[in-house]
């Protein structure tokens, strides 16, 4: 998941009983289904959720590049540096499909900017982790997009219009993103010599955990969970797109002849699930706190591109606004003539 | 350093000749230039359009969703206005 523990606001799920009409009517158009649209009346918590949610899922998709970044100019072929950079400037467009959906909800693009830069909004735990390879890449696109699509999958029907429409976009673009991921793990699988392998292998032992806390902890007693659940924001519990994302993704596991670093990984034939061992939280938590293998590293790459890219903003703006004042002199001019 | 952001454009693509330019997002742009070229790069990455509008987004006038009612209902009630309120014997029904 992009947007992992999204604060609601709220201690409990609000009582329909303490609703006022207002209310009443939105939660009924949320029942029914309506997607709620940018000029609808929505409660001011619905409002902040979303723009927290949203904005800390386009971060994610701005961060996520970082990783993927790393080895662009190290890529092994022509055509393997083309699909990354083609994946890369797909993610970034993510990002700014999602700035755009948070905006209608009346955030503001610098403002969302600036919460990442000093540090007071979040992205996604998992690009806090390095890529130390080239398998890397592959596993990133195959575990990471992989399992932000079981999430976004959900999202496309999320209640709030503009994000769901976003969603829809993305995910016809992150199915590339996954498959390319996995093709150039086979490729290595299949065709590659022992280190090469070992090489995937090692990937796959590095970010499967992380992969699996992208969902975000257990969501039984979170009130935040449980509110966005009432509001339709998020359709499915965490733990269930984590047991959907395990059992779609093994036998593919199983395909590239690798295994996962977990021992209690295992068909359970009652459920109709794999069973699997305890994830550690404490790990997540301080990922989540900032001390991550990568934190520091990616936000101050984040803040330096922004400040780097200043003058360029500067510049267009001052253009723009010399052309304008031209067109204006031009038909002042014309006016008089 | 200049915190404001840039003008946010509102963007119409031609997804196929014949069909009509169709709303899909919006860029922020310091002109109209940047602005198609922004809507180029972040909507048309994968063959989505023969042709782009880009509009500036407060040049835009939206119906209120409280005027709901008043704009929209009327014509439901107006039944008339479609084909089927007319029946018509079977053997002249295709029309």
């Amino acid at each position: 998941m992009y947007a992992q523990m999204v604060e609601t606001g709220v201690k409990q799920v609000k009582d329909r009983a303490d609703m006022d009409a207002q209310e009443a009517a939105f939660m009924a158009q949320i029942d029914a289904e309506d997607k709620i649209e940018p000029q609808s009346w929505m409660p001011e918590a619905y409002r902040k959720t979303l723009i927290r949610q949203i904005s800390q899922h386009a971060h994610s998709e701005i961060i996520g590049m970082q990783p993927e970044g790393n080895w662009l100019t190290r890529a092994p072929t022509l055509k393997r540096k083309l699909q990354l950079a083609a994946k890369i400037q797909d993610e970034c467009g993510h990002g700014l499909y999602l700035y755009s959906a948070a905006e209608t909800l009346g955030a503001s693009r610098s403002q969302m900017l600036d919460d990442l830069h000093t540090g007071k909004a979040k992205y996604s735990s998992i690009f806090n982790y390095p890529t130390l390879s080239w398998a890397d890449i592959g596993a990133v696109g195959w575990l990471v997009d992989g399992a932000a699509i079981v999430n976004q999958v959900m999202l496309q029907r999320t209640s709030y219009g503009p994000y769901a429409r976003a969603m829809v976009r993305i995910c016809k673009e992150e199915s590339f993103h996954q498959r390319q991921g996995y093709e150039l793990l086979l490729t290595m699988m299949q065709q590659g010599t022992q280190a090469q392998k070992d090489m995937v292998q090692d990937s796959i032992n590095r970010l499967w955990w992380p992969s699996l806390m992208m969902f975000g902890p257990t969501d039984d007693e979170s009130p935040n969970s449980a509110q966005s659940m009432a509001w339709k924001i998020k359709r499915k519990g965490n733990d269930e797109i984590r047991q959907q994302f395990i059992d779609q993704t093994i036998p593919q596991l199983e395909v590239l002849g690798c295994t996962v670093p977990d021992p209690d990984l295992k068909w359970n034939e009652e459920t109709g699930h794999y069973d699997y061992g305890t994830i550690d939280w404490a790990e997540f938590f301080a990922v989540i706190k900032g001390n991550g293998p990568c934190n520091k590293q990616r936000l101050a790459r984040k803040v330096q591109a922004h400040e780097n890219g200043a003058w360029v903003r500067e510049a267009a703006i001052a253009y723009a606004d010399k052309q304008a004042n031209t067109k204006s002199q031009q038909s002042n001019t014309n006016k008089v003539a | 350093m200049n915190k404001t952001d840039w003008p946010l454009y509102e963007v119409f693509i031609r997804s196929r000749h014949g069909l009509s330019h169709k709303h899909v997002g919006s860029v922020h742009a310091a002109d109209e230039t940047m602005a198609m070229e922004n809507a180029r790069e972040l909507y048309t990455r994968r063959n989505e359009g023969t042709s782009i509008w880009v509009v500036d987004s407060n040049a835009i006038c939206a119906s209120a969703p409280e005027q709901k009612d008043a704009m929209f209902t009327s014509p439901v009630e107006k039944i008339y206005r479609h084909p089927s309120f007319y029946q018509l014997p079977a053997s002249v029904d295709k029309m």
